[in-house]
């Protein structure tokens, strides 16, 4: 099978892409850097350029959209040009090269409005009330990806939750730095239960996605990826932190003041990015959406992703973190 | 008066389908076209079972609420195949305003003549007609049943919710009707203001949804239409001279015809409603004699809203309409009427002329209080013809509040020779839980010490009262009006030694004799109903398998064992203790308790019970006895640990005090005392296992297992004996409840519906989950609605909890389940040794010690650390799942500090 993965160089982009080609099949990646994901050919390019996406669809059989602009902040409209105005061009580019299935990798945050998420299903995506602009262009990506499913097309969409491994630089990256040097807090008292996924199971589950997406009951449909491990906010960073090599995180702050916090971050990074200040365009230390997404439980029922997707996880998160341990012993300088 | 025609109720209140209501038009008695709007369930039938109604459902709303009463009723019916015809009364509602005075017996006559326009109830049952059902709710429960006792062709039954169709004589109009009836106030309080419709929004015991109230409030929007709110209450026949008392007793005479005629009836009862108090309901269960009861505990006068609906009222009436055609057939018997025994007193008969001591009571400084054999039966005999004499019929309820002792056993002998029904309501369950359950029982007399009878005339509990033991002074001038338990006896012997004398009646085995009160662990305390066929089984199976009959001896520690006692014609001696106190029996006073009944060696060996916490403290204290104390304990032959799970470490240690006895625990349930036994011996060999091993089930019980689905319900066939898997603990006993009091949906959910292997009824389900292992052996492994349901099937919690509980600083634990039923996640909550662990999220090296140590097939997701673990009221031991994970869920949920357990 020819499969385009866009994407490529984030961390589940090349864990799935590399998945992909262990098991022989023909791997094409898009993205703007080199994906340096070996067997699969690079196809370089950005999600707002219509005719190089169409140039990378060309003899597809299969499409996985990982490629989306992340980040907790920034202006609306940028967010827009990628996750949905990029979604759109890919889906057109797919169908025009005669691909038969799509991966639309999305996030829970697209059904999520706000309040405790505890043992719940895949919501449909609410492109008005999810909270802040990745999610809302998610969610309208998604609904447009599962919109354009029709036979001869099969869309299927997960989304999922929370995904972390050896060499994850987003999650993993951050709190053992921060933990290093004594920045870490844990919101509350840190026990809000969170799903979270582990990297290979995350890739698996993808893989799964799109042998199953021509399933009667897979297509047209979205369904939330996690390890099923449901772990305390507290129990997860100290065991990232430990896992780097750094010492427990201790500090914390209440939840209320946290969202508080966040909510003043991120007035002032606007204000920066508006009066052009080089740290504008970098990450702010905390949002609300962040406070948030530390201080409520996150989990999901899986099991209706398992039956339809015939997916389980394999990897215990202790097992995950044994591995991420081994990574940093490896890695001396991270 | 102002007239108004009928219209249909707005759009969007909530619950109500527009497409349900319809107004029809029908000829009054006077000749006069009147419309009604009511709600039809005809199509819903059609739509939901593709079929024609099996039935009508006429549901008869009171004042001042409209159909809008009903509405949770209409579809479950439907599904059922039966019609709801839920009207508003002429004046009422969304039905027309006749700018007539329509007493009772018009609007009985309306509720024909509308019927017959409908073409309900027109053909009787027998020539093929449709069967009808009524409802009514407040004044609708007087005009539908005056409408049942006019429609007997086809009345297939009725229901009636909090009403009234007869004013007790004596009793007063209940306070709150007060200002609704007085001449003057009437008016101002019903009609010109909404202060009635407000009052009555104001009974509900749970705040009602948004919108609801103001749906019924919709129709009586402005005092024109409310004029027939005030001419209902109006209407209400305060005097015998009223002009509608006539039709009123009319009615209750039809109740009582359609209740001798068996007509399957239910009532189902909010017993906080101000208006329609116990009395009421104790007057419809005299008319209706065979008819079926369901109180819901908390609710009031609107309990339709106080309940969900499918657990509430809407559920319990349509399982009731399902089992209409089934109940036809006679109840299938339980196994306690199989075998004839001896009545209850016939041991006490028996030695009637033995001067030896039956019952001695110890006291402390002071000599024991004893009663011989002859003068316990004499006591009994007298006791019972005075209650008879004071008006206590067979199968009155008499509550006892007296301490175990000799005027105890003496009582509850009295009471079964009677045939009254002893209610056995025990201060474990707290003032409240007391007085609910004391309230709900409606005993007709209450016989109590001076403090309980103080706590009754304050709480306002039912009954006369009668004293037992000593009052005086300014405490005995505030109990009020009393009889005095000596009077009683003292008139009772009068009459007993009175010339042509006939003895009393003896009761049959069928009869009631005593209603138990389950702890209430799981939502309030339940009356539980033994019969005197049960309770001689108890008897017999507490005589069998602890060799005690007459010439044996106890020392009654427990409280229970003291009333059992002169039954099994045993000598009982109570040792010098609060019972109530458990924990304050010392090792000495057990000592001179075994004393009394064996002052030597060459008495027969006496038994003792006790609960666990009376031997924690008679463990504790036994390097304070005395040789001659430890010698009377040596002599023990048996040791029972009843009334709670008893630890192997406890059971030990407890051996060790009582040299010579055999150290054994029974498994149990207030629904049937005595299931299976173990001891210590057999405990210690059997080591640990998933549960707590409670040991062979007793000569003539059968234990079997339902297994549990992903949902954590029991629904799997019953798998008897040996290697029987996990699932609920379902039992077959001759000592078994006859059945719940007055909780007729509980008892019905109670009762396995698919029978054993054997094809035979009366299997008992415990509520408890274990298995049986090889040798035929009970394991409990919790309480079914503690089953945590992850995604990998059920789990128990008691197997993760003990093996928590063996590391290392731990010292309880309790594994809960946080998440929605199919995919929970278990969670940990322990109590460290010493409180050595500070309240919180465990600390790393602890939580991943339990998550390997529980084991459980989805790993523990957290594990949360308190500093005490709530239990029971009653046993202090009992930990209570349900409140540590409405806790865990909510700190999990991230919304409570876990610091913070507030219990």
């Amino acid at each position: 099978m020819k499969v385009l993965v866009t994407g490529a160089s984030g961390l589940l982009g090349s864990t799935t892409a590399a998945a992909l080609v262990a098991r022989g099949d023909e791997v094409i990646t898009f993205q703007r850097r080199p994906s340096g994901v070996a067997g699969a050919r690079d196809v370089q390019g950005d999600m707002s350029d219509p005719a190089a996406l169409r140039r990378a669809c060309e003899g597809v059989d299969a499409v996985v959209h990982l490629a989306a602009k992340v980040a907790l902040t920034g202006p609306e409209e940028e967010y827009r040009a990628v996750n949905v105005e990029g979604t759109r061009a890919l889906l057109a580019g797919a169908r025009e090269a005669g691909a038969a299935r799509y991966v639309q990798v999305s996030s829970p945050s697209v059904a999520h409005v706000g309040t405790s998420l505890v043992g719940e299903g895949a919501g449909t995506a609410d492109p008005e009330h999810a909270r802040g602009p990745y999610a809302r262009t998610k969610a309208a990506a998604e609904l447009l990806a599962l919109a354009a499913d029709a036979p001869g097309f099969a869309v299927v969409a997960v989304r999922p939750h929370v995904v972390w491994g050896p060499g994850d630089t987003q999650l993993v990256g951050r709190v053992v730095e921060r933990a290093r040097v004594g920045r870490m807090v844990v919101i509350g008292d840190g026990t809000a239960l969170i799903d979270t996924t582990y990297m290979d199971d995350a890739a698996a589950a993808v893989v799964a996605a799109l042998d199953h997406a021509g399933d009667d009951d897979a297509h047209g449909r979205a369904f939330v990826i996690s390890s099923a491990q449901p772990r305390t906010v507290g129990e997860l960073l100290a065991k990232m932190a430990v896992a780097g090599g750094a010492p427990v995180p201790t500090r914390r702050i209440p939840t209320r003041a946290a969202s508080a916090a966040g909510h003043a971050v991120e007035a002032v990074w606007k204000g920066l990015r508006a009066a052009g200040h080089p740290l504008g365009a970098e990450e702010p230390p905390l949002t609300s959406f962040l406070a948030e997404q530390l201080g409520t439980a996150h989990w999901f029922d899986q099991r209706e992703t398992q039956r339809v997707l015939q997916w389980a996880p394999q990897v215990e998160l202790d097992e995950g973190f044994r591995r991420v341990a081994a990574w940093y012993a490896e890695h001396p300088d991270r | 008066m102002t007239r108004a025609p009928a219209a249909l109720p707005p759009a969007g209140l909530p619950g109500l389908d527009p497409a349900w209501s319809r107004l029809v038009a029908f000829t009054d008695a006077d000749g006069t076209q009147r419309t009604v709007h009511l709600l039809d369930g005809a199509d819903a039938v059609r739509e939901a079972t593709g079929a024609e109604p099996v039935g009508v459902l006429l549901a008869v709303h009171g004042n001042p609420t409209w159909s809008y009463l009903w509405r949770s009723l209409l579809l479950p019916a439907a599904a059922a195949g039966w019609r709801l015809v839920a009207l508003d009364q002429l004046d009422m509602g969304f039905s027309e305003r006749t700018g007539t005075r329509r007493r009772l017996e018009r609007r009985i006559d309306d509720l024909g003549r509308l019927t017959d326009h409908l073409g309900i109830a027109t053909t009787p049952v027998d020539d093929g007609g449709v069967p009808v059902v009524t409802i009514g709710h407040d004044w609708g429960g007087v005009v539908s049943s005056g409408w049942a006792g006019r429609h007997r062709g086809a009345l297939a039954g009725v229901v009636l919710l909090n009403t009234a169709v007869h004013q007790p004589e004596g009793a007063s109009l209940p306070a709150i009707l007060v200002p609704f009836t007085t001449r003057g106030l009437h008016t101002a309080a019903t009609t010109t203001t909404d202060a009635f419709m407000r009052a009555t929004m104001g009974t509900a015991r749970r705040p009602l949804r948004p919108g609801v109230a103001d749906a019924y409030l919709a129709p009586y929007r402005c005092a024109s239409r409310r004029v027939g709110v005030g001419a209902f209450v109006a209407d209400i026949p305060v005097t015998p001279g009223h002009p509608s008392a006539p039709a009123l007793d009319e009615v209750a005479a039809g109740l009582s015809a359609i209740g001798a005629d068996r007509v399957p009836s239910l009532l189902v009862w909010g017993p906080g409603d101000p208006v329609f108090r116990q009395r009421y309901l104790h007057d419809l269960r005299t008319r209706l004699p065979h008819g079926d009861v369901q109180l819901f505990e908390g609710t009031g006068h609107l309990l339709v809203e106080d309940v969900d609906a499918e657990r509430g009222v809407a559920g319990t009436v349509v399982r009731w309409l399902e089992r209409l055609g089934a109940s036809a057939s006679a109840p299938t018997p339980g196994p306690a009427g199989e075998t004839e025994r001896a009545p209850l007193w016939s041991a006490l008969r028996e030695r009637a002329q033995d001067d030896a001591v039956a019952v001695a009571q110890l006291r402390v400084g002071a000599p024991a209080e004893v009663l011989t054999w002859r003068e316990l039966a004499t006591r009994v005999d007298d006791l019972a013809e005075g209650l008879a004499a004071s008006g206590v019929r067979r199968g009155d309820r008499v509550a006892l509040l007296v301490p175990p002792g000799p005027d105890l056993s003496a009582l509850f002998s009295a009471c079964l020779r009677l045939g009254a029904v002893v209610v056995v309501a025990d201060a474990g369950l707290g003032v409240k839980g007391l007085t609910r359950a004391v309230s709900s029982a409606d005993p007709a007399v209450v016989i109590g010490i001076e403090r309980a009878l103080l706590a009754a005339r304050v709480l306002g509990w039912p009954g006369r009262r009668v004293l037992a033991g000593p009052s005086a002074g300014a405490r005995r001038r505030a109990l009020g009006d009393v009889d005095l338990l000596a009077d009683l006896e003292a008139r009772g012997r009068a009459r007993r030694t009175a010339p042509g004398h006939v003895p009393l009646p003896e009761p049959s085995a069928s009869d009631q004799g005593a209603v138990l009160f389950t702890s209430g662990s799981t939502g309030p305390a339940k009356g539980v109903v033994h019969t005197h066929a049960t309770l001689q089984a108890l008897r017999d199976a507490a005589a069998e398998t602890c060799g005690l009959g007459p010439g044996g001896s106890l020392v009654a520690a427990f409280a229970p064992f003291a009333i059992l006692a002169p039954l099994l014609g045993a000598t009982c001696s109570v040792p010098e203790t609060d019972v109530t106190k458990p924990d304050t029996l010392t090792a000495a006073a057990l000592a001179r308790a075994v004393a009394a009944v064996a002052p030597d060696d060459d008495a027969a060996p006496p038994v003792v019970f006790a609960s666990p916490a009376a031997l924690r403290r008679v463990v504790a204290t036994a390097g304070e006895v005395d040789p001659a104390g430890g010698a009377a304990l040596a002599r023990v032959r048996l040791l029972l640990s009843a009334g709670a799970p008893v630890s192997t470490e406890l059971l030990a240690e407890a051996g060790d005090v009582l040299p010579r006895a055999e150290c054994r625990t029974p498994y149990g349930m207030t629904e049937g005392l005595l299931v299976a036994q173990t001891n210590l011996t057999e405990r210690q060999a059997a080591g640990s296992g998933e549960g707590v091993l409670v040991g062979s089930p007793l000569p003539g019980t059968r234990v079997a297992t339902s297994a549990l689905d992903a949902s954590g319900r029991a629904t799997g066939p019953l798998v008897e004996g040996a290697e029987a898997p996990t699932g609920e603990i379902v039992v077959r006993s001759p000592l078994m409840k006859d059945h719940y009091d007055q909780l007729w949906d509980v008892q019905r959910e109670s009762v396995r519906d698919t029978p054993g292997a054997e094809g035979e009824a009366g299997w008992h389900r415990t509520g408890d989950v274990g298995h049986l292992d090889a040798a035929g052996r009970v394991w409990v492994e919790g309480r079914l609605a503690h089953v945590i349901t992850t995604s990998a099937g059920p789990v128990t919690p008691v197997g993760p909890e003990q093996r928590t509980e063996a590391l290392a600083g731990v010292l309880r634990a309790a594994v809960v389940g946080v998440g929605p039923v199919g995919t929970q996640q278990p969670v940990v909550v322990v109590e460290s040794e010493g409180a050595a662990v500070p309240a919180g999220p465990a600390p790393l090296e602890l939580l991943d010690a339990v998550r390997a140590a529980a084991g459980t097939p989805v790993p523990v997701a957290a594990v949360l650390v308190v500093d005490e673990l709530p239990t029971d009221v009653r046993h202090r031991s009992k930990i209570d799942r349900t409140k540590v994970a409405a806790w865990a869920d909510q700190v999990l949920r991230g919304e409570v500090r876990a610091e913070r357990t507030g219990w």
